[in-house]
């Protein structure tokens, strides 16, 4: 049904349309499998999903679980999937959750990731939170704590209050790849909530943070940079860019080099990049295990790793996705090119202070100057707030 | 069955501030909330929190502004403390670790806000509760061992001893059904407010009053129950808030000929004036035509006159809720909004140190009533009473708790009937009416006659409504039949929590025969000092549950007299 322009004037008056949604249903005291069910409400097109959910429920059947409590996306309670993708129910209007639906009718699931409780209420205490209390999500002061305030920079309070503005509400725990294959990773809400730590300039054990979250294999190198939770969060935390922060601040604030070899495999590739201008796969491993030099092609564990590699790459030359040719020699592009790229490794490399974008401070990504704050300090660079201590 | 030194209902941030300070003092201490803790509705408080930190402040004109907003009905006393706490406990969350906005030095950067005679709110974005709330919710997992935390458990009732004491809870488990009695030296409720016995409120759903009811059935007075808050800038539709930091960084208000109408109710302090002085003068322009919009039914919040670079990183917060619930965009264009509700400034009568009369139970934040805040809560003034009485409460609490034998009610009897009676609800027969159809008629009933402006008529007969409302509630059925997060039965119990505080409100504001505050009676329209400079206080009467007690108790001055009020 079309909205008449008139109806779009006066939304208090009319406006309203019917709205299909297809709920999952579970009840686990039944001893049945989780089923579907539908039911139709009115609305108009601007309502949120929470809303047609507890039109649902109100007018229809009281026994739809959902938690929620605040509807304007400040509490974190209403974790859905609407359609497939991960979302907060009372931040998804209809008309776009009717547009995104594949065949006019508005899909409503738990979350994924975290066990079903009923309908759509997941577990989030036996995975979230788990994760949330791994990461020593509490502040360790810096001593002695001052009479007054603590003083820092005010981009520096600024910048970790992107990741305060986590609501905790699960969207990118639900649909994390990483954590889909390894159910132990940390996973990008509780690092999220590690760079709140890390970032803040008052906390004294930065440096023992990064180790223990670089060291973990299941921490910071375990994220495939996939993108799914910077998609999936209503409050543009972040969480992938929070983990990529976190790298950088560990290797090249701290120099960690952890165990997971995740350092060296970083190095790896933006040193191929620099050298080819394009990534050169036979390269990668090698020179993650033995560094850029052309001995560490001989590292044990390279060869081990490539070892168990070899049926993947027999298979990609046999499917014609990789030539022996490039695979051993790499990508060549022009001169001209592979000059610009190393240009812009010199800019950026040549920076005094690393930037750091941050979306807190730039508003929207079509702003047309997004600001760009500093690198929040390591450690090793003193604060110059008068009470620093040494740590 | 399980036993605590204190047990606290309710992890919003008077509730975890009890916590964490009740453990402090040596307490076995428990936390029961119906959610998980960050869901609480503290999160949604968006401004900043109030406190005289600036060198240039002092306590002093911060407690005269509460006094002054409060329309001399807050409890001086009361006042005093809260006022002059405030720059210790602020300066102790920043240790904690809140992410409070900096100013060029590196220190905490002040903003303005309503009613207040200087800049003296401390904030994070316009994330201040979320930011308090999750920094509170971060020492609770740090201190996990010396704070058991019930996460979504639903307290059903108070336990009384028979010496009258209160001495523990009984609670269902919201993911098993299960029930369960709680054994307490001492209880502390810090549950909130009851804004959902209005419709449209910018309270969550989670918000229905369950401590101000329990406390009342177990026979605690209700203060200042007429005393609801209106807030000036709520979204036209929703009913969603727009913080008053909005106007603390220079907004304006415009009726629909683009006049700053403030300049006729309060020239000095215009958009910044108190919030029921504001929310008063949107409503006199909407009911005499230069409102904008559908029905002429909104005013306009211009938002533009502020630097958007500033806008972007202060009010970012807002600037979302405008693009997604209202499809604006308010560094470009302005903004609909309307009063809307929003505070209960009563709520259960306390002392400074969060006692109830009834000994044991204790109350903090928005379900208490101290009183600070009178007839009219100032901005950022509500974050900073649910720190500074939580942790009074939990203190006393404590202490209270050390220099006792551990009570013996007989909490079976009473669990066995809490039981029996979600059972009944359970069972109901579907005649009647939904619980959803009561609440909404409830909400609508609160909104058009207890609200910006009240007179005899109106209220009698929201009053009778009430009474045929909490009829039809005691039968009203339901569709879940299960255990597991059977959130159906608890929304027929929160049915009848919500329409015990709308009852207290309405006898309230019918008995309240002036004009003070957040109660204005056209029928009343001048505030008399004389007859009315007192708290009024329902009670319920275990022998005559039908007929609520009223009284009267003294307002506390201490060295400032009441005075004409002009902003």
């Amino acid at each position: 049904m079309e909205m008449m322009p008139a109806e779009a004037h006066d939304r208090r008056e009319g406006g309203t349309q019917s709205f299909k949604l297809r709920l999952r249903r579970y009840d686990p005291e039944s001893g049945e499998a989780p089923y579907w069910d539908e039911h139709t409400v009115e609305l108009e097109p601007h309502r949120s999903v929470l809303e047609a959910v507890l039109q649902a429920r109100d007018r229809f059947d009281g026994s739809i679980g959902i938690r929620c409590s605040c509807r304007q996306a400040i509490c974190g309670s209403c974790g859905v999937r609407v359609n497939g993708e991960p979302a907060l129910a009372c931040h998804t209007h209809l008309d776009a959750a009717l547009s995104s639906s594949g065949d006019g009718v508005i899909e409503i699931e738990p979350m994924g990731n975290m066990p079903v409780l009923k309908d759509l209420i997941v577990d989030m205490d036996a995975v979230h939170w788990k994760k949330v209390q791994r990461v020593t999500p509490w502040l360790l002061a810096k001593q002695p704590v001052p009479e007054r305030e603590y003083i820092v920079s005010k981009e520096s309070m600024v910048d970790v209050t992107q990741t305060m503005a986590c609501i905790q509400c699960g969207a990118c725990v639900s649909d994390c790849l990483a954590m889909e294959v390894d159910p132990g990773f940390i996973g990008p809400a509780a690092l999220a909530k590690a760079y709140r730590f890390v970032g803040d300039p008052r906390d004294a054990e930065q440096y023992e943070r990064l180790n223990d979250l670089a060291q973990d294999p299941q921490g910071i190198f375990d994220c495939t940079h996939c993108f799914k939770c910077v998609e999936a969060c209503p409050k543009d935390v972040n969480p992938m860019g929070q983990i990529m922060r976190l790298r950088r601040i560990a290797t090249s604030d701290h120099g960690i080099v952890d165990q997971n070899n995740g350092q060296r495999h970083e190095a790896a590739f933006t040193g191929l990049i620099r050298d080819y201008g394009l990534n050169h796969e036979a390269e990668l491993l090698p020179r993650s295990y033995g560094g850029p030099s052309w001995f560490g092609k001989f590292h044990p564990a390279a060869g081990k790793e490539l070892l168990s590699s070899l049926p993947v790459i027999v298979k990609g030359v046999l499917r014609r996705k990789v030539s022996p040719k490039l695979a051993i020699f790499g990508h060549k592009i022009p001169a001209a090119d592979l000059k610009a790229v190393r240009t812009i490794y010199d800019k950026v490399e040549g920076r005094e202070q690393r930037y750091e974008l941050n979306l807190y401070i730039a508003g929207e990504d079509e702003q047309p100057e997004p600001a760009i704050v500093a690198a929040p300090e390591g450690e090793s660079v003193a604060e110059s707030s008068p009470e620093g201590s040494n740590r | 069955m399980p036993a605590h030194d204190v047990l606290i209902i309710g992890a919003g941030l008077a509730g975890q501030r009890a916590a964490l300070a009740a453990a402090q003092n040596g307490a076995s201490v428990a936390i029961m909330s119906k959610v998980h803790p960050v869901r609480s509705h503290s999160v949604a408080a968006a401004g900043g929190i109030n406190a005289a930190i600036s060198v240039d402040d002092d306590w002093r004109s911060h407690a005269y502004d509460t006094v002054k907003g409060s329309d001399f009905l807050g409890d001086q006393d009361a006042i005093e403390i809260m006022c002059s706490e405030a720059p210790q406990e602020v300066m102790h969350l920043e240790h904690m670790g809140v992410t409070f906005h900096r100013n060029e030095k590196g220190e905490m950067d002040l903003r303005a806000f309503g009613g207040a005679s200087m800049k003296r709110t401390a904030y994070v974005a316009d994330i201040t509760g979320q930011a308090l709330l999750h920094v509170l919710y971060e020492q609770l997992m740090k201190h996990h061992e010396t704070v058991e935390r019930y996460e979504e458990w639903f307290t059903t009732s108070l336990l009384k001893d028979d010496a009258g004491r209160c001495c523990g809870v009984i609670a269902r488990d919201v993911r098993s059904g299960r029930m369960e009695a709680f054994d307490a030296k001492n209880v502390i409720l810090a549950c909130g407010g009851a804004g959902q016995a209005y419709k449209p409120t910018t309270n969550g759903l989670i918000v229905t009053g369950d401590g101000i009811a329990m406390a009342y059935r177990a026979g605690a007075p209700l203060m200042d129950m007429e005393m609801v808050q209106y807030h000036p800038t709520c979204l036209v539709e929703t009913g969603i808030l727009i913080t008053e930091g909005a106007r603390g960084e220079g907004a304006h208000l415009l009726n629909a000929n683009g006049e700053r109408f403030m300049e006729k109710s309060a020239p000095n302090k215009m958009e910044l004036a108190s919030r029921d002085v504001v929310s008063r003068a949107e409503q006199i322009e909407i009911d005499e035509g230069r409102g904008v919009g559908p029905n002429g039914a909104g005013i306009l919040l211009d938002v533009t006159v502020v630097p958007r670079k500033r806008t972007l990183e202060a009010l970012r917060e807002i600037v979302n809720l405008g693009r997604d619930f209202a499809g604006v965009d308010i560094t470009r264009e302005p903004i609909m909004i309307r009063p809307g509700q929003h505070y209960i400034m009563g709520g259960v009568k306390t002392d400074v140190d969060g006692r109830t009369p009834i000994e044991g139970l204790y109350a903090a934040g928005e379900v208490a009533c101290v009183s600070v805040h009178g007839g009219n809560r100032l901005g950022a003034n509500s974050l900073l009473d649910t720190l500074i009485f939580g942790r009074r409460a939990g203190e006393h609490a404590a202490a209270r708790a050390a220099s006792m034998g551990r009570p013996k009610p007989d909490s079976r009897t009473r669990l066995q009937e809490d039981a029996e009676r979600i059972d009944a609800i359970v069972a109901r027969p579907h005649e009647g009416r939904r619980v959803s159809e009561i609440k909404a008629e409830l909400g609508e009933t609160m909104n058009e006659h207890a609200a910006v402006f009240r007179d005899e008529a109106g209220l009698t007969e929201a009053r009778e409504t009430i009474a045929r409302l909490k009829e039809e509630a005691a039968k009203a059925w339901i569709d879940d039949r299960g255990t597991v997060f059977n959130q159906d039965v608890l929304g027929a119990i929160e049915l009848g929590f919500m329409v015990d505080c709308a009852e207290a409100t309405v006898l309230a504001a019918l008995e309240r025969k002036e004009s003070r505050g957040a109660q204005f009676r056209t029928d009343h329209p001048e505030r008399d000092d004389e007859q009315w400079l007192k708290h009024i206080d329902v009670t319920l009467d275990g022998e005559d549950p039908a007929h609520p007690k009223v009284s009267y108790s003294p307002v506390t001055i201490t060295q400032w007299q009441p005075e004409e009020r002009k902003y």
